[in-house]
């Protein structure tokens, strides 16, 4: 379960939010919505550990998450909107290099890991293959088994429609309801309101929910 | 054509000279010049301030002057007396590492910051990043600066005339004065030219070894 409290924000002299509270529960999809540049990618940033918070508290199954920026660990899984993928390393490179370098698991251990996150994303064809060979659609799940194989209390996606077609949605659409039926926690960052529909979870509206 | 061969034995001991301080130089100022891109990175402005004086001076001040500084200079003052070959060596790498330094900091620029982020989330350390992530992108993205930075390397290495070395250069110097003749430089520009074009095409291999992925 993620827990957020009075969590608050100013950049630049602006209150992006102030006192946002939130709570997702284990299993949980929660759809954050509202239009462009209303801070919802700063509010992932935090969330991610790569922004700082002005104030607030967050924890995730009981434990407290960093908010100053300077996060270690992988805690929350990311889905950047541009995947930010390891060009130099292949499909399965990219999966298993964090298991092994940072969370240095046994290397049977990572290679079953990264053969059933790659069955599971329907990737093993692309398994060798380097990220610029691929479609949007197949890097975004690349990126998403990336952040799995580190066994994350919550999986963060950023704008995950952004430059794809409507197959693809459909596509990001069934993985997350997947994920979500093995007690995966999702929270979705969208400006997007017919996918946030399509998803089916909770929404969580960022214009009218936070105070700022 | 026998005079050439008469003289080719003393200008291939100058060219083991020349190889001596090139490869010596590559082989130090590199992973200098990569050390001191990170520096530059660094949120410490001490060791900003430092590396930026650094190469200031070895890019704004002639190879020469700092090779007849740190043989001649650095023994007048009573600091160190380094044998010629030894001053040669560290004048050159602390000079191409500056050179270095600058072209790997334009490779680091050209690393998105979604990279480091990306790296971050999974939990990778500010080392792990750089050493798995960042600076094996950095490498492909220089690879064709440096090439030209070794060529003009082997150039460079001629130099070391100026503290009495022995080097290619200086055996055709020697021989062409010795037999009033342009012969030994024609030799010598060969030479040279078999080594740079030997290096143009070696660093050609590692960039299309590189260009598995984009």
């Amino acid at each position: 379960m993620l827990e957020i409290k009075n969590l608050a924000k100013t950049y630049e002299g602006r209150t992006i939010f102030k006192d946002l509270n939130l709570t997702i529960d284990d299993g949980e999809i929660l759809t954050i919505v509202g239009p462009s540049g209303i801070g919802k990618t700063t509010f992932l940033r935090i969330l991610a550990g790569l922004l700082e918070a002005d104030t607030g508290t967050m924890s995730l199954d009981g434990k407290a998450l960093a908010l100053d920026g300077n996060r270690s660990g992988a805690d929350v899984g990311v889905i950047f909107q541009d995947f930010n993928l390891f060009p130099q390393y292949t499909v399965k490179e990219n999966i298993e290099l964090a298991p092994k370098l940072v969370a240095k698991h046994t290397p049977a251990a990572v290679e079953a890991d990264s053969e059933r996150l790659l069955m599971e994303m329907d990737l093993t064809v692309q398994q060798d293959q380097y990220p610029f060979q691929l479609s949007g659609g197949q890097k975004q799940r690349v990126a998403i088994a990336r952040a799995l194989a580190m066994h994350p209390g919550i999986l963060a996606y950023d704008e995950p429609t952004s430059g794809l077609d409507e197959a693809s949605t459909q596509r990001v659409i069934d993985v997350t309801k997947e994920l979500q039926n093995t007690g995966v926690t999702q929270l979705i960052v969208t400006h997007d309101l017919p996918f946030a529909a399509a998803l089916n979870g909770r929404i969580f509206d960022f214009a009218t929910d936070v105070e700022r | 054509m026998q005079y050439m061969l008469e003289i080719l034995p003393s200008l291939l001991n100058g060219l083991k000279m020349t190889l001596g301080v090139f490869s010596l130089t590559l082989l130090g100022a590199v992973p200098l010049g990569m050390l001191v891109a990170v520096a530059m990175k660094s949120k410490l402005v001490v060791l900003r301030a430092v590396t930026n004086a650094y190469i200031t001076v070895m890019r704004g001040t002639p190879l020469l002057l700092q090779i007849v500084f740190v043989y001649y200079g650095l023994s007048l003052a009573n600091i160190v007396t380094l044998p010629r070959f030894e001053a040669a060596v560290v004048t050159f790498i602390l000079n191409y590492a500056a050179y270095f330094a600058e072209i790997f900091r334009g490779g680091f620029q050209s690393i998105s910051q979604g990279q480091y982020d990306g790296a971050k989330v999974l939990g990778f350390n500010r080392i792990q990043t750089l050493r798995y992530i960042v600076i094996p992108q950095v490498v492909k993205v220089v690879m064709p600066s440096v090439g030209n930075e070794v060529i003009n390397l082997v150039k460079d290495s001629s130099l070391v005339y100026v503290i009495g070395l022995g080097d290619l250069m200086r055996a055709g110097n020697i021989a062409a004065a010795r037999d009033v003749t342009l012969v030994p430089y024609l030799l010598v520009g060969l030479l040279y030219l078999i080594l740079t074009i030997t290096l143009t095409y070696g660093m050609r291999g590692l960039e299309k070894r590189m260009n598995y992925y984009r």
